[in-house]
């Protein structure tokens, strides 16, 4: 088994995990995580197919590599995005929640 | 349009100018010029930005108007390399015909909907700069996502699209909002991510993300082929609401704001539709595409009978709309099975074609202008219940019928866009001896005539004696009925665009 060929598995079984994490968890949070966990297989698996050389006939194809660091920013921007709509949701439901209470002592 | 007919319009004089231009270029610039609006909206204050994004705007539909009759005079694609790099290394922009159409119709409807946002300065439904930012982000990422030939590129486009569509949903920052916000996004991510790895996965196989180089190089019988591609269409099915994956849908368009509402569902959840038609008709290997059309024309079928009836069920206004959109969108794949993927098209087959992306731009000019028609009206009563909007038609007229005319098109009755859409569907189904899709055509008509007569039945009622309304000017409504009666317009054009929306077809 060479060294590639482990990559593309790890790539695959990070997939995986991060699909089931995505679908399985309820927690935002975990599935925020479990988004960069999948991000993080995919990207693990174009790097297998730059090491095929699929594209040029290289022995190693280098646009891959210049994709996945577009990828990586994607990702960034996509995490930070929804961890910045997790953080907003809690203070509005807090917020909510005293309005609510206060409605009830004033009643 | 018929080689005769395109020399003979290359001979005149009115377009010589515009034929002198570079066409190009152009592909480019409309990406580029919403992006020159953002900083003036960041330096510059809420007034002198929103004029910004409507030049802007205003611009980019020029931009798109001579992109599209440049493809219409020359009937070829109009076809930029980036930096002058050819595919497989560089990556191509490309305007066949229907991505000039859909350019015009985006550039268009975006121009109402910010005419319509500008109406509400004076009020509290007023815009921040942050819409305008927004906006523009995403009349950038939807000419890219129409234009670019990359896999990769159309990637970062449909991310483009949803990281400014996400927050249009929470603008107002209110708790159920940023809820319906957050489930649009995980539903947006997991879709964007699936199809990344299915574009992976073509890589892998033809060495290359340009569709066209691709679709050549994809071999049928490789297993890898069908599970790159119904990875990338399972993660654009999330994306764009395809049944049964729309429940993020209803209340994240129904929860924003009006201008917000119509730019979201008439014009964003088009670009992974188009995109989802570009993988089965431009890229798939031909059987493969046989094979799976029928499977999307029954999720197509799923969504305009079950969304069709929940929205039938619905006592929100917003929320009907809404409900409307995902099961509007199903018309979309019922011309699939109808159209082969490449190839010269027989006659049944090119109404099929034109019927499908007619509906596409008639459903964006209707839904815009129902979102707008619904969002005045809840100004003017102060709610949105079905039930209780009697008076609605005294309170504020214009959006009334604004709110009836766009119907009118979706329910499928002539004259209008959708009208003319649906015949050529059903047309085509029934010449092509597929009577199911007659059927669910004809069936989906029904239920949408159902949900926009209750509404607008409720809307002619008396009010109640106890009511009050807030007068809406007539500017603010008057946005709603051009753009709803220019989806019935588009009832009216010749059948000659038929010639056009097949330039360039693989």
């Amino acid at each position: 088994m060479t060294g590639s060929i482990i990559l593309a598995l790890a790539g695959a079984g990070l997939v995986g995990l991060g699909l089931y994490g995505v679908i399985m968890r309820e927690n935002a949070l975990h599935r925020i995580l479990a988004f960069n966990v999948l991000g993080g297989g995919i990207f693990i698996v174009f790097g297998f197919a730059a090491r095929r050389g699929a594209g040029a006939g290289f022995a190693a194809d280098p646009v891959p590599q210049a994709l996945v660091i577009t990828g990586i920013v994607v990702a960034f921007s996509a995490t930070a995005l929804a961890t910045a709509i997790v953080v907003r949701l809690a203070a509005a439901r807090d917020e909510e929640h005293a309005d609510a209470r206060s409605a009830k002592d004033e009643g | 349009m018929t080689q005769d007919h395109a020399s003979f319009l290359a001979d005149g004089s009115g377009h010589l100018l515009l034929a002198g231009l570079p066409p190009g270029p152009l592909l480019a610039l409309v990406i580029i010029l919403p992006l020159a609006g953002l900083v003036p909206l960041l330096l510059a204050g809420p007034r002198v930005g929103e004029w910004a994004a409507m030049t802007l705007a205003g611009l980019g539909l020029a931009v798109a108007t001579i992109i599209a009759l440049q493809v219409w005079w020359s009937g070829t694609p109009a076809i930029y390399h980036l930096g002058g790099w050819r595919p497989p290394l560089g990556i191509a922009l490309r305007a066949d015909g229907v991505s000039s159409v859909l350019l015009v119709m985006s550039a268009a409807v975006f121009c109402g909907i910010g005419l319509f946002a500008t109406t509400g300065r004076d009020r509290k439904t007023s815009f921040p700069p942050t819409y305008w930012m927004l906006s523009l982000c995403v009349a950038s990422g939807l000419n890219l996502a129409f234009l670019a030939q990359d896999l990769f590129t159309l990637y970062v486009a449909l991310e483009l699209l949803t990281f400014a569509a996400v927050p249009l949903v929470c603008l107002e920052g209110k708790a159920a909002q940023l809820e319906a916000a957050l489930t649009y996004l995980l539903f947006a991510l997991l879709g964007s991510l699936l199809y990344l790895l299915g574009a992976v996965l073509i890589y892998a196989e033809t060495g290359t993300l340009d569709i066209g180089l691709a679709g050549q190089r994809l071999a049928a019988d490789s297993a890898m082929t069908g599970i790159a591609l119904a990875l990338m269409s399972a993660g654009l099915a999330a994306k764009a609401a395809l049944f049964p994956l729309y429940l993020w849908l209803p209340p994240a368009h129904a929860g924003a704001p009006p201008a917000a509402s119509a730019l979201l569902s008439s014009l964003v959840i088009k670009a992974p539709i188009f995109l989802l038609l570009r993988i089965w008709l431009g890229l798939a290997p031909a059987d493969l595409a046989e094979r799976a059309a029928p499977v999307l024309a029954i999720l197509g079928t799923g969504a305009i009978l079950f969304c069709g009836l929940r929205a039938l069920g619905q006592t929100r206004l917003k929320l009907l709309i809404a409900y409307s959109t995902a099961a509007q969108l199903g018309y979309v794949f019922l011309m699939l099975p109808l159209v082969k993927s490449s190839g010269p098209l027989t006659i049944p087959e090119a109404l099929a074609w034109t019927g499908g992306f007619l509906h596409i731009v008639s459903h964006a000019f209707a839904k815009a202008a129902m979102f707008m028609a619904a969002g005045v009206i809840a100004e003017a009563l102060g709610h949105d219940r079905i039930r209780a909007l009697g008076g609605a038609a005294q309170a504020a007229p214009l959006s009334v019928a604004a709110f009836a005319i766009g119907g009118l098109s979706l329910m499928g009755l002539p004259p209008s866009g959708g009208f003319v859409a649906k015949v050529m569907l059903l047309t085509a189904a029934i010449q092509q001896g597929v009577p199911w899709i007659a059927v669910v055509v004809l069936a989906g008509g029904l239920l949408a005539g159902g949900y926009v007569l209750r509404v607008v039945v409720c809307a002619l009622q008396r009010p109640e004696a106890s009511a009050t309304f807030v007068q809406i000017s007539l500017r603010r409504q008057a946005m709603a009925l051009v753009l709803a009666v220019a989806a019935i317009v588009l009832g009216f054009i010749p059948l000659e665009p038929m010639g056009f929306l097949l330039v360039g077809r693989p």
